[in-house]
């Protein structure tokens, strides 16, 4: 299988602080691969510097075999798109479902927008009573769904997720993530998600990137981590983190 | 209109599953003036401001005489009464016709110095705060050299340098009056540039004209209309400023603040001269600053559950 994205040598700077250290990694054609670590480790910034977000100062990232250069063109956005972590800022507030799922559409010129608009509904589980809502009429886990609508009109090829249920209560997590799970399915879409929570890690992803610091710590398959057979201490930790509290 | 039909039009507006773009339009829209009429004293400015609009729009049924030929053989200086409720000037004209016409003058400066100096300031703020860098810096510090002079004293220069006239006093006031509408835009932008939902159209490929434009303006836009609203009354005390300085309308074009400048030289023993055009700029200065009080309530995104 060829990589649909893969990233050599990242280095992202903010002013004097290196948020990212050198990181590799490669996502293969139609996998999920996850990326965890504590707050702070870098994730997310790998995400934005893949979109173009945050600025890389060195490195190279290859989007289906073509290298990106500094400023990223038009058509990388039909090849990759992002949901964000928090559904109630990454939606218009003075804008409907409608008009949010029309200026994709606007911007790269597409035809059919009735019929896109429309199919992108209901493939996330919104009928037609959504489509002339505004953000502030719909709750968490449906304006989650419009973002991800949003991201899919493009048909994106690759999908980043910035921990996109982490502000979604648990019975509403579930039905996102099984909803992305289906999309992927069905559109055979990439997957590269950030997450901090293991259990989400290993339902969705193939392969796990640990994260620390800006470094990467090791890579794992999900098998690996389910059976506990890492080999850095780093994520040990965080595996025993994520068990929960133990009464002494 | 039965009350069932109201109650049905009244439910379709306020439906939670709008299903047109227009419903949801109209529906938004109906919300705001709910939250608008609520205030009382806003609605009180509300009609002042349509009164003044009626007036100036029936100006030639409204007035019993003439604007600007008053009868200097028999009437000069009358005090109020039946035939001429606000009495006459020192040209014998009827000061209530002259307020009558006048209330034209006084839109013409509000609504062109609106369309003139808000869409500037607007444009400018944004750019700047979306820009950033250079070009914020540069159109900031423009800003603040426009905000240094006092506005009466710039608006002077600017009339001095152009000649008098009711044109020119209202290209003054506009040159002085966009600095405070870009520096709003400019916090406005600032505080929503962050936000996620203007990445997200980032990664839709949009360009900085089209963020700008369609993502950003519409959110700086009420608080624009606000400000705007307020500076209403300051726009009109300016104009009349400028005509009683003898620097803007001129004579004898029944501008409100011309008005009480030619009824300075009576104001101890003929007092309605000067008295009855200072009411009117007082009552439509109110009024304007009652509406965009109640505006503020009315579109503030930051308050209720917008």
């Amino acid at each position: 299988m060829t990589a649909a994205l893969s990233v050599e040598g990242l280095e992202v700077v903010f002013d004097r602080f290196r948020a990212l250290k050198g990181v590799s990694l490669e996502v293969r054609e139609g996998e999920s691969y996850g990326l965890v670590g504590e707050s702070g480790s870098g994730k997310s910034t790998l995400l934005r510097a893949i979109t173009g977000l945050a600025p890389a100062s060195s490195g190279t990232i290859t989007v289906n075999g073509k290298v990106l250069g500094k400023t990223r063109e038009k058509a990388f956005y039909r090849e990759v798109q992002m949901v964000f972590q928090d559904p109630y800022g990454s939606l218009h507030p003075r804008q409907t479902v409608d008009r949010l799922l029309q200026e994709p559409l606007a911007i790269h010129g597409i035809a059919d927008g009735e019929k896109r608009i429309e199919r992108a509904l209901d493939e996330v589980g919104l009928g037609k009573g959504f489509r002339f809502r505004y953000a502030h009429q719909l709750s968490g886990g449906q304006r989650q769904r419009v973002a991800i609508a949003r991201a899919l009109i493009l048909e994106p090829s690759i999908l980043l997720l910035d921990e996109p249920t982490s502000a979604l209560d648990a019975s509403v997590q579930a039905e996102v993530l099984n909803l992305l799970e289906e999309v992927r399915r069905r559109r055979k879409l990439t997957f590269l998600m950030v997450s901090h929570d293991l259990a989400i890690i290993t339902h969705m992803c193939e392969r796990l990137m640990v994260m620390q610091n800006g470094e990467v710590v090791e890579t794992l398959t999900a098998s690996q981590l389910i059976g506990h057979r890492v080999s850095e201490d780093y994520t040990r930790n965080l595996l025993r983190a994520s068990e929960g509290f133990v009464r002494v | 209109m039965s009350v069932e039909t109201i109650q049905s039009r009244r439910e379709w507006l306020l439906s939670d599953r709008p299903a047109s773009r227009m419903q949801a339009r109209l529906g938004r829209s109906y919300v705001a003036w709910r939250r608008f009429t609520a205030n009382r004293l806003a609605f009180v400015g509300l009609l002042i401001i349509l009164a003044l609009v009626v007036v100036a729009a029936l100006a030639g049924v409204l007035a019993p005489y003439s604007a600007t030929v008053g009868d200097l053989k028999n009437a000069r200086l009358l005090a109020p009464s039946a035939a001429h409720w606000f009495g006459t000037d020192d040209l014998g004209r009827d000061i209530y016709s002259r307020i009558v016409y006048g209330s034209r003058w006084t839109l013409y400066v509000v609504i062109l110095v609106a369309i003139i100096a808000a869409p500037i300031g607007l444009l400018v703020g944004t750019v700047a705060g979306y820009a950033g860098g250079w070009t914020d810096a540069i159109l900031m510090r423009v800003t603040d050299i426009f905000l240094a002079f006092p506005k009466l004293v710039l608006a002077l220069a600017f009339v001095a340098a152009l000649g008098p006239g009711i044109e020119n006093a209202v290209l003054a006031i506009a040159i002085t009056s966009w600095p405070p509408y870009a520096r709003i835009s400019r916090a406005e932008t600032l505080t929503v540039r962050n936000s996620d939902y203007i990445k997200a159209v980032q990664l839709m490929g949009a360009s900085p004209f089209r963020i700008v434009l369609r993502h950003i303006m519409p959110l700086c836009i009420s608080s624009l209309i606000i400000r705007v609203t307020l500076d209403m009354a300051g726009i009109i005390l300016t104009a009349a400023g400028l005509g009683f300085l003898g620097l803007g309308a001129q004579p004898p074009l029944p501008e409100w603040g011309t008005m009480i400048a030619s009824g300075r030289r009576f104001i101890l023993d003929q007092w309605w001269v000067a008295g009855a055009p200072g009411f009117a700029i007082l009552i439509v200065s109110l009024g304007f600053n009652l509406l965009g009080d109640g505006l503020r309530d009315a579109l503030d995104p930051r308050s209720g559950d917008q």
